[in-house]
């Protein structure tokens, strides 16, 4: 009798059973599959733009792919009511970028800023992976600036002397979906420097981030730390700019504030005259249009 | 009584395994999904789709991961990972689910059946019933299917700028080829 109950049952089970539980065991067949031929994937999105605010990211635009960025800051905030608080004045630096390759971009840009031209090369040297593998993403990037306005009294300064490099190694880490950090070692050569005392050749170090705040709204933060004894002839301070990032579909927005009034790195890492402390904040925004040339099918 | 019982068990053990057990597969299928408006055309395809059929139970599923889908525009790709199903934390879509019809893989020919089931995307299931063709051919089982779904249905969010740009309902093409193994 119990035998026959017995048999009853693993009849039944046999029956049922084990078929019941085949939708899952189809999708666990599938899944296993799956991590069994799991292929590398980069980390995207560390970045919402190609400029932390004042620094670039690693971020570049993908191959095809045309930037138009337009930067702006107002005036600084403590110029007054007469000035309308930096509103009646303005610095403007337009910008073109273009991916030749997804890892290989170049861009050029003028500043109104002491009328300043400057181009770049960036490359994507290391990529961040999903997991084991690379940790960082790490691109080099190559400026040079050349500012036009003319100086009274110095007819000499010839384009060589208006001349200005800088090497940036940017080395980024997204952390967590959330929260993104960069560091940015630069050095910086200068064709000419006002007095013997200023080194021709300057380091400082960039350090960046932005945490998400919503899927498309995110809060940035910037210091550019120039250490002393290098720009002595100028009173210079460390560059700190504060932003927040709105992306819609190919736009990014971002309104900033900072004590930088240029966003050419040979300028604002070591050309800053202002300080947050007496409100020398200069207001403004980066705004970024994404143009697709390459026909991909 | 005991031999019959062990032969008993010896057959629920191995019968289900010989009658259900056969499973086709494939780790190249085909799903793509299109959008079209006036102002613009999405299209995307994932041709790294893991499919696994079982003719003996009439059960099927798929699975992918959403970072598979090629895009034409780049900045579009990143943001349906970043902004709307959310890869990096729900990496994979995934559909299981049943056909009806009769469809014997040893003999070839076309069969019309009906697929149903539960896609599961950006965390949020939701059941699918589509008109599909399996095909036995030259030793393949072929299936394709069309149908569409809606991204407010898997709790995808679309910001209201941008809410014209993508169609209110998305078709989703899909496209497999299991080599028939014994």
């Amino acid at each position: 009798m119990i035998i026959k109950r017995i048999l009853f049952i693993i009849l039944v089970f046999a029956a049922t059973g084990r078929t019941l539980a085949q939708d899952s065991t189809l999708l666990n067949a599938l899944n296993d599959s799956m991590s069994a031929h799991k292929s590398r994937s980069y980390v995207t999105g560390t970045f919402k733009a190609t400029h932390i605010i004042n620094e670039q990211t690693i971020e570049s635009p993908a191959a095809g792919n045309l930037n138009f960025v337009i930067q702006h800051r107002f005036g600084q905030l403590n110029s007054g009511s007469y000035n309308f608080f930096g509103l009646d004045n303005a610095t403007l630096r337009l910008g073109l970028e273009y991916g030749i390759t997804d890892d290989l971009d170049v861009g050029i840009g003028r500043s109104s800023y002491l009328k300043t031209f400057d181009g770049y090369v960036k490359y994507k040297l290391l990529k961040q992976t999903e997991g084991a593998g690379m940790p960082v993403s790490v691109s080099v990037l190559g400026t040079v600036s050349d500012y036009t306005q003319d100086v009274a009294g110095k007819p000499y300064l010839n384009t060589k002397y208006r001349t200005a490099y800088a090497g940036q190694l940017l080395i980024a880490r997204k952390i967590t979906r959330d929260l993104s950090l960069q560091i940015t070692p630069a050095y910086l050569h200068y064709n000419l420097v006002p007095t013997v005392a200023d080194k021709n050749d300057v380091f400082a170090l960039g350090m960046g981030g932005r945490v998400k705040i919503t899927r498309r709204m995110s809060i940035t933060g910037e210091y550019d730390w120039l250490p002393s004894n290098q720009v002595v002839s100028t009173t210079v301070h460390n560059s700190f700019s504060l932003g927040w990032d709105i992306e819609t579909g190919g736009h990014v927005f971002q309104l900033v504030f900072s004590n930088s009034q240029s966003m050419v790195p040979t300028q604002y890492l070591t050309q800053t005259s202002g300080t947050w402390g007496k409100g020398d904040i200069f207001f403004g925004f980066n705004i970024s249009r994404n143009f697709n040339l390459k026909k991909k099918r | 009584m005991k031999y019959i019982f062990f032969l008993l068990i010896g057959l629920s053990l191995t019968l289900p395994a010989m009658v259900f057990g056969q499973r086709l597969s494939t780790r190249t299928g085909f799903v793509g999904f299109y959008s079209k408006t006036a102002l613009e055309d999405i299209k995307a395809e994932n041709n790294q789709v893991f499919a696994i059929i079982e003719p003996g139970t009439k059960k099927l599923a798929f699975s992918l991961l959403l970072k598979g889908f090629v895009f034409r525009k780049e900045l579009m790709q990143e943001h349906f990972n970043e902004n709307y199903v959310e890869s990096d934390k729900y990496p994979k879509a995934t559909f299981a689910g049943t056909y009806t019809g009769d469809v014997d893989v040893n003999k070839e020919g076309t069969y019309k059946v009906v697929v149903k089931g539960e896609l599961n995307l950006h965390n949020t299931s939701k059941s699918v019933e589509a008109p599909a063709v399996l095909e036995v051919k030259a030793g393949h089982l072929i299936g394709a299917t069309e149908f569409k779904a809606k991204p407010e249905d898997y709790n995808i969010g679309i910001p209201s700028l941008v809410r014209d740009k993508i169609d209110k309902e998305i078709t989703v093409k899909v496209h497999i080829d299991c080599p028939i193994t014994k």
